[in-house]
């Protein structure tokens, strides 16, 4: 019966009175909760109990929050389906023959089911709006440095951010308002959403609003997919909102240019994982450096090794220029696209994910082909733009969402047409 | 085909560089597996050139002394700990 949304269920209650009291909230298990373990969804933080707590924990509290359990993920984060959890697949509660997506899989299935009223997830290449899409729920992904990451546990610095997952875009909304703003703890964050109010942003007033439709994100979609893609656009323009297509065509290089960044990134960070000042020793003797890859091989799933591996293998000696070097050159292309592209248009849209939910175990023999359900949500990441995920009808009784991409810190456009898709 | 063939023993190099222990099932399948997904990423080769205008500065604090983790509280996670110190493996 359960869904295994999560990997640890036990209240924090808050005695603050803010505007968060009364609701419940599950929190992804990479963000670092005092006194409440922390597992990353990898067995090698099994047992691992963060002695603080990450500032968008902090947030929730001071916001009269109740956090209501862990929500489980893919493995550290590497994963679009919630299937190389170490704690077992999360179900999608609207199927529960099929994924909920990920890598926040627990977080959107808890809000779908109604175990939670709200979510906290992350992001590093669509791992908020893939389960949010899948789900039938709202998820955002923030402008890169709108959300402090202190006490995130890290997978690739670059790229990610902490987001909310909400069944309403206005709920999802007034969550961003809590956990947004400066933080001293994270010298990447911006004075904008100090004082924020992203939830009176969602009027479902899109007259006038000029949407841009880039081609590439939208051919070889799933048919059932696209079709509820148009609907929905069609719907918009309905509503006085008018589209037109662009093309960016960097984006086909986004799903290399993101792993090759992601996998270099997490290569790094991954390293200080040998199970002496936390996670799984194994107690191995011997040589410390034979000890650290008995350890590491003992706590880390197939997935995780890959990137680990793969990251290392793209940064190495003679291999750098070719991969990690052109793909910040990709990195920076992508972004002048969609710079380009916002010349024109006040927001893009796209589906969120090209398919509907996979069945479970459909994927996880074939890492690129996963990889490549990444493709619409990939670019976002690689240009820091905020973008949000919310339902636009159903292919074969299964969710599809909508993404719609904004200028940096131009939150208030994405809420404010994405609440109009829920009109 | 790629121009950046991957065979077992580059699959053991690098594991060994990241510092993963592999048993030889691992490395049959990464071995063919990495030959796809670098393939994959040889469209990289395709990128243009590009001017990156990276709009970075640097966010400097005064050195000041804060308060952080107490040593009991940094110490709450390690397997093994000695005379208030974490205790790794021997060197070698």
């Amino acid at each position: 019966m359960s869904l295994n949304a999560f990997i640890t269920k036990e209240a924090v209650e808050s005695d603050e009175d803010g505007p968060l009291s009364g609701k419940t909230v599950a929190v992804k298990d990479n963000i670092s909760t005092k006194g409440v373990r922390t597992t990353c969804g990898s067995a090698m933080l099994e047992e691992y109990v963060p002695p603080y707590d990450a500032t968008v924990v902090e947030l929730l509290k001071d916001a009269g929050a109740t956090i209501v359990g862990k929500a489980n993920m893919d493995e550290f984060g590497m994963g679009t389906t919630t299937e190389t959890s170490a704690f077992g697949p999360t179900k999608n509660p609207v199927d529960e023959s099929r994924v909920p997506g990920g890598s926040s899989g627990g977080s959107a299935a808890a809000v779908a089911a109604g175990e939670a009223d709200l979510a906290l997830g992350s992001d590093t290449g669509g791992s908020i709006r893939c389960p949010a899409a899948f789900c039938g729920v709202v998820g955002i992904k923030p402008t890169y440095g709108l959300v402090s990451r202190y006490g995130l546990v890290a997978y690739a610095n670059s790229l990610e951010q902490i987001g909310p997952i909400a069944p309403t875009v206005e709920e999802a909304a007034g969550l961003l308002d809590v956990i947004a703003g400066p933080d001293e703890r994270d010298g990447t964050t911006h004075d904008e959403g100090a004082d924020s109010d992203y939830a009176a942003a969602a009027t479902g007033d899109v007259e006038g609003l000029t949407i841009g439709v880039p081609t590439e994100l939208v051919e070889g979609a799933d048919e059932g997919v696209e079709e509820a893609f148009w609907a929905a656009l069609d719907e918009l323009e309905a509503q006085g909102a008018e589209y037109k297509e662009v093309s960016m065509p960097s984006v086909e290089k986004a799903v290399a240019a993101y792993y090759v960044i992601a996998m270099s990134e997490a290569s790094s960070n991954l390293a200080r994982f040998d199970g002496v000042r936390y996670g799984k020793s194994g107690g191995y003797e011997g040589n410390w450096n034979d000890a650290f890859a008995r350890a590491r091989e003992d706590g880390f799933g197939p997935e995780v090794k890959r990137r680990i591996l793969l990251g290392t293998y793209a940064l190495s000696a003679g291999y750098h220029d070719k991969y990690y070097a052109k793909a910040q050159d990709a990195r920076a292309w992508v972004k002048q696209d969609f710079d380009a592209a916002f010349e024109d248009v006040d927001v893009l849209a796209s589906p969120t994910m090209p398919v509907p939910p996979f069945k479970l175990g459909e994927s996880l023999d074939d890492p690129l082909q996963m990889y490549l359900a990444d493709a619409n949500t990939v670019p976002v990441n690689l240009a820091n733009l905020p973008a949000i995920s919310v339902p636009a009808g159903e292919t074969e009784g299964l969710p599809v969402g909508l993404q719609l991409i904004g200028k940096k810190f131009d939150e208030e456009t994405i809420i404010r047409a994405a609440s109009a898709v829920e009109n | 085909m790629s121009d950046t063939p991957v065979d077992a023993d580059e699959v053991r190099h690098v594991a060994e560089l990241a510092r993963v222990d592999l048993d030889e099932d691992e490395v049959e399948e990464f071995t063919t597996q990495f030959a796809d997904i670098l393939e994959y990423f040889d469209a990289l080769d395709e990128v243009p050139e590009v001017d990156r205008e990276d709009e970075l500065v640097n966010v400097m604090r005064p050195d000041e002394v804060r308060d952080g983790l107490t040593q009991e509280e940094a110490l709450s996670n390690a397997e093994e700990t000695e005379d208030g110190y974490f205790k790794g493996p021997r060197v070698s």
